[in-house]
């Protein structure tokens, strides 16, 4: 087990954990890196895969320039080992001694490869927590087919959620690998699972973590709508998938960019904001339906189920007339302005950030979402995405820059003896 | 505790839970599944309606009402549930003696809701000195935004991942759900659990302020290094490209109409994806035995050209695909060794794929009112401490009885004059 001379200092920071694995399970590991946990990376001699992937530090391809390798890999150390070379038995089964958690994606078979026998490591090693990221689940008849991020999103049931109202465009994965994210979210779950329990009992366990069945329970009404009422959602341009079609919640601001417009107003207090609203942008003129706003703000409580019907005019008319208005300031104003100055009314409405506006977007900044780290290699300091939790003790933090291959070998195996 | 937990993983935890939705009531979901006594809180006055879900749709039948949301039940597998109207003052003395005698206090109000009742962290400790206080909200507790309101939808649109889930040429097509209602819920079950083992560390409790906007912000990928590093936006032309791949470069890798599947939607889509050139040789294989010379090209060779020629290349690959239905095409792919899967609908993937039963994936359970219902299980399975689920969601006050008699001592006449005075 590590020894820190600061117990508590992060929240992970007394566990030894071992990757053995490709990109789906290098998320998991960077989440338990960064909270203090020794992650100790093995790589293959010719180094993990996707320090090939791009994008690479000023577009020049080299093992330690991908910025897809940096992403998924800070706080870690690097120890390169050949599984091929049974030599390296002994010096693997210190690793596995020492480590508290071993997290492998069923890529590489170091069992096997170097010819032990997993059962007598788990029977001699009772705390050790083991878990194992596979695509479809052990024993599963599927479990041997080729896949990728885009194709397990297709069959899990992200794919069928995304998309336009045009159903000649395809579905959309998202952005992001976020089926094998999802993977490594429930991976990390799992392992915290095990760790309290172990912190209760001493002992480990062995868990399997399902990419595909990750994804097929991240799906929302996808799912419950068939499991309860056998029902089937489609998918919509920029909102919510539906058993029925609902209105449109994008709108195109002056400037060009997209607004959620979450839930338009809906209630009498929100149509006498929206009024207010127009008002302070000198906007009355120009929408003659804003006295039904006006209307709207005086009725007395009333059923959405009356407006839903479709049999109530008025109402129709009125809430009508909030879309206009949202249609209308969003013709005039920025999609920022549009989002900030319609929260500030109280409504729920979104910019929709790209993911570097959403880095520099001021709030994100004033939180710490902003992380410098140091590249000495390349005398650069480098901005990370911060903290995706804000815990006050035995807090997030990024110990080190992601490690250059190998670089710990010498270190790692010299600390065993 | 009540008999129905089998994980002893988390039996030893108790959380006094406020959460509520997706956002909040998914993370105590999972813990839960795994033993946890989640002892869920709710307003009697407004018979729980804080919690939307609670009446919405689907329902299992005709039926109506807060017991009968499907979503509700979906996402409270597991819990107890009590009444507690905390404007009263015994309301508050109960909810206090229970926050003396649990781990964690959860809640997904907006900012400032629990602190407007008089419950901040410094108050909690109080009650209980290692007391661990976890809230989740859109755009967290302090900052600019504090104030601002959101749900899964503003949370993917202000952090970047609305825009990029779009193909080129289109607007932002997003989430056609509230992903970050999942995924929020998930760093907020990462952040309870990293809080107690730091607790059982050093023995003190603390808070912990989850914004799902910035859990969010971080799952956006290598595409922030590209401009922090490079200077390279994600807006600009011919982006976001969300069903090809840059990152790491794959070509083909696209989504492709295919021939519906007979019985099923009259539109049907297969994902493809070539890792790598062997990869392509095997679907240029399976292209060329099919009759479409063109794939031979040696063009098309190596990446490179491929990713020069993409376009092209997906208008050639996607008049292939109109030849069969997507699971036709997808097993002779992966046969072949190619990745490639159809787009799965619903009832495909939760009824008609083998590995739903082979992963147990969608228990059911028995809901009070609702009966038995399937719901998301969990996809993972643990060699000793594995999760189950058998009870649905809690209605109204059904665990009042346990938890204020048998955790807190009080007698059935005591519980019968709390229920006449409207405190329960």
């Amino acid at each position: 087990m590590t020894t820190n001379p600061n117990p508590g200092m992060m929240a992970l920071d007394d566990l030894r954990v071992l990757e053995i694995g490709d990109e789906r399970g290098a998320w998991c590991m960077k989440l338990m890196a960064d909270m203090g946990a020794d992650v100790i990376k093995i790589e293959p001699p010719e180094g993990d895969p996707s320090r090939q992937y791009e994008p690479f530090v000023d577009d020049e391809p080299h093992h330690e320039r991908s910025l897809f390798f940096w992403y998924y890999n800070t706080s870690k150390r690097s120890v390169v080992m050949d599984f091929d070379d049974r030599s390296n038995a002994d010096a693997f089964m210190k690793l596995v001694e020492s480590a508290d958690v071993i997290l492998d994606t069923d890529t590489y078979d170091p069992i096997g490869r170097l010819g032990l026998d997993y059962h007598q490591i788990m029977t001699d090693n009772p705390g050790l927590i083991w878990c194992t990221i596979t695509n479809f689940g052990f024993g599963s008849s599927r479990d041997d087919e080729p896949h990728t991020d885009l194709t397990l999103a297709a069959n899990g049931g992200f794919a069928w959620m995304n998309g336009y109202d045009d159903h000649s465009l395809p579905p959309v994965r998202g952005g992001g690998q976020q089926a094998y994210h999802t993977g490594s979210n429930y991976a990390f779950m799992s392992i915290l699972t095990a760790l309290l329990h172990r912190d209760a009992t001493s002992v480990g366990q062995h868990i399997n973590v399902n990419i595909n069945g990750s994804v097929n329970v991240t799906t929302e009404a996808g799912s419950y709508s068939w499991l309860v009422s056998h029902s089937t959602v489609q998918r919509q341009t920029g909102r919510h998938a539906g058993v029925a079609p609902s209105m449109p919640s994008q709108i195109k601001c002056a400037d060009g960019r997209y607004v959620n417009t979450g839930i338009p107003p809906r209630r009498p207090r929100e149509f006498g904001l929206v009024y207010q609203w127009l008002e302070s942008e000198n906007l009355l003129d120009e929408l003659p339906e804003a006295a039904l706003l006006q209307v709207g703000a005086e009725l007395e409580s009333f059923s959405l189920a009356d407006v839903f019907s479709g049999n109530n005019e008025e109402l129709l008319a009125i809430f009508g007339a909030g879309r206009e208005a949202f249609d209308l300031l969003a013709s005039k104003l920025t999609a920022y302005e549009f989002f900030t100055k319609a929260q500030n009314f109280g409504f729920q409405v979104g910019v929709i950030h790209s993911p570097e506006e959403a880095l520099e977007d001021p709030h994100f900044v004033d939180r710490g979402m902003q992380v410098k780290v140091e590249h000495p290699e390349l005398g650069r300091e480098v901005i990370y995405p911060g903290a995706p939790y804000q815990l006050t003790k035995g807090s997030w933090g990024i110990t080190r820059r992601p490690p250059l291959l190998g670089e710990h070998t010498d270190e790692v195996l010299g600390e065993l003896g | 505790m009540p008999h129905h937990v089998k994980s002893k993983a988390l039996s030893h935890l108790r959380i006094c839970d406020f959460t509520g939705q997706l956002a909040g009531a998914g993370a105590t979901k999972f813990m839960a599944a795994f033993g946890a006594e989640v002892i869920r809180i709710e307003d009697p006055t407004n018979h729980g309606r804080w919690d939307i879900l609670r009446g919405m749709p689907p329902y299992v039948d005709d039926r109506r009402g807060p017991e009968l949301g499907g979503p509700f039940n979906n996402h409270n597998v597991g819990k107890l549930g009590i009444t507690l109207n905390i404007k009263t003052e015994k309301g508050r003395e109960l909810f206090e003696r229970l926050v003396g005698i649990s781990d964690c206090v959860t809640e997904n109000f907006s900012s400032g809701v629990l602190r407007s009742w008089g419950y901040d962290y410094d108050r909690l400790k109080e009650l209980k000195d290692d007391i661990i206080y976890i809230s989740n909200c859109g755009f967290g507790h302090s900052g600019p935004y504090e104030k601002f309101k959101t749900w899964g939808p503003i949370v993917q649109a202000t952090s970047g991942l609305t825009m990029s889930s779009a193909i080129p040429d289109q607007p932002p097509a997003g989430w056609g759900y509230s992903y970050m209602d999942h995924t929020g819920a998930y760093f907020m079950a990462m952040a309870i659990m990293l809080a107690i083992h730091h607790r059982n560390r050093t023995g003190e409790g603390q808070y912990v302020d989850v914004a799902a906007t910035e859990a969010a912000l971080t799952l956006n990928g290598p595409v922030l290094l590209d401009y922090t590093v490079n200077g390279r936006p994600l807006r600009r032309e011919g982006y976001p490209d969300a069903n090809h791949s840059l990152h790491p470069a794959m070509a083909p890798h696209n989504i492709y109409a295919a021939k519906p599947v007979p019985g099923s939607f009259d539109e049907a889509w297969i994902a493809i994806a070539c890792r790598n050139d062997e990869d392509w040789h095997a679907l240029r294989d399976v292209l060329v035995a099919d009759g479409c010379e063109w794939a031979s090209s040696d063009d098309y060779g190596q990446l490179a050209g491929r990713m020069a020629a993409q376009d092209k290349l997906d208008s050639q690959i996607g008049e292939w695909c109109m030849r069969r239905d997507p699971f036709q095409s997808a097993e002779l792919l992966r046969e072949a060794g190619v990745p490639a899967n159809a787009v799965q609908t619903p009832e495909q993937r939760i009824d008609q794929d083998v590995n739903s039963a082979e992963s147990k994936l969608w228990p059911t359970i028995r809901q009070t009112e609702m009966g038995r219902v399937r719901v998301d299980g969990i996809p993972a399975r643990f060699t000793k401490t594995d999760w189950s689920m058998t009870r649905g969601a809690p209605v109204l006050g059904e665990d009042n009885d346990y938890v204020y008699g048998e955790l807190l001592g009080l007698s059935e006449s005591e519980i019968a004059g709390l229920y006449e005075e409207g405190v329960l």
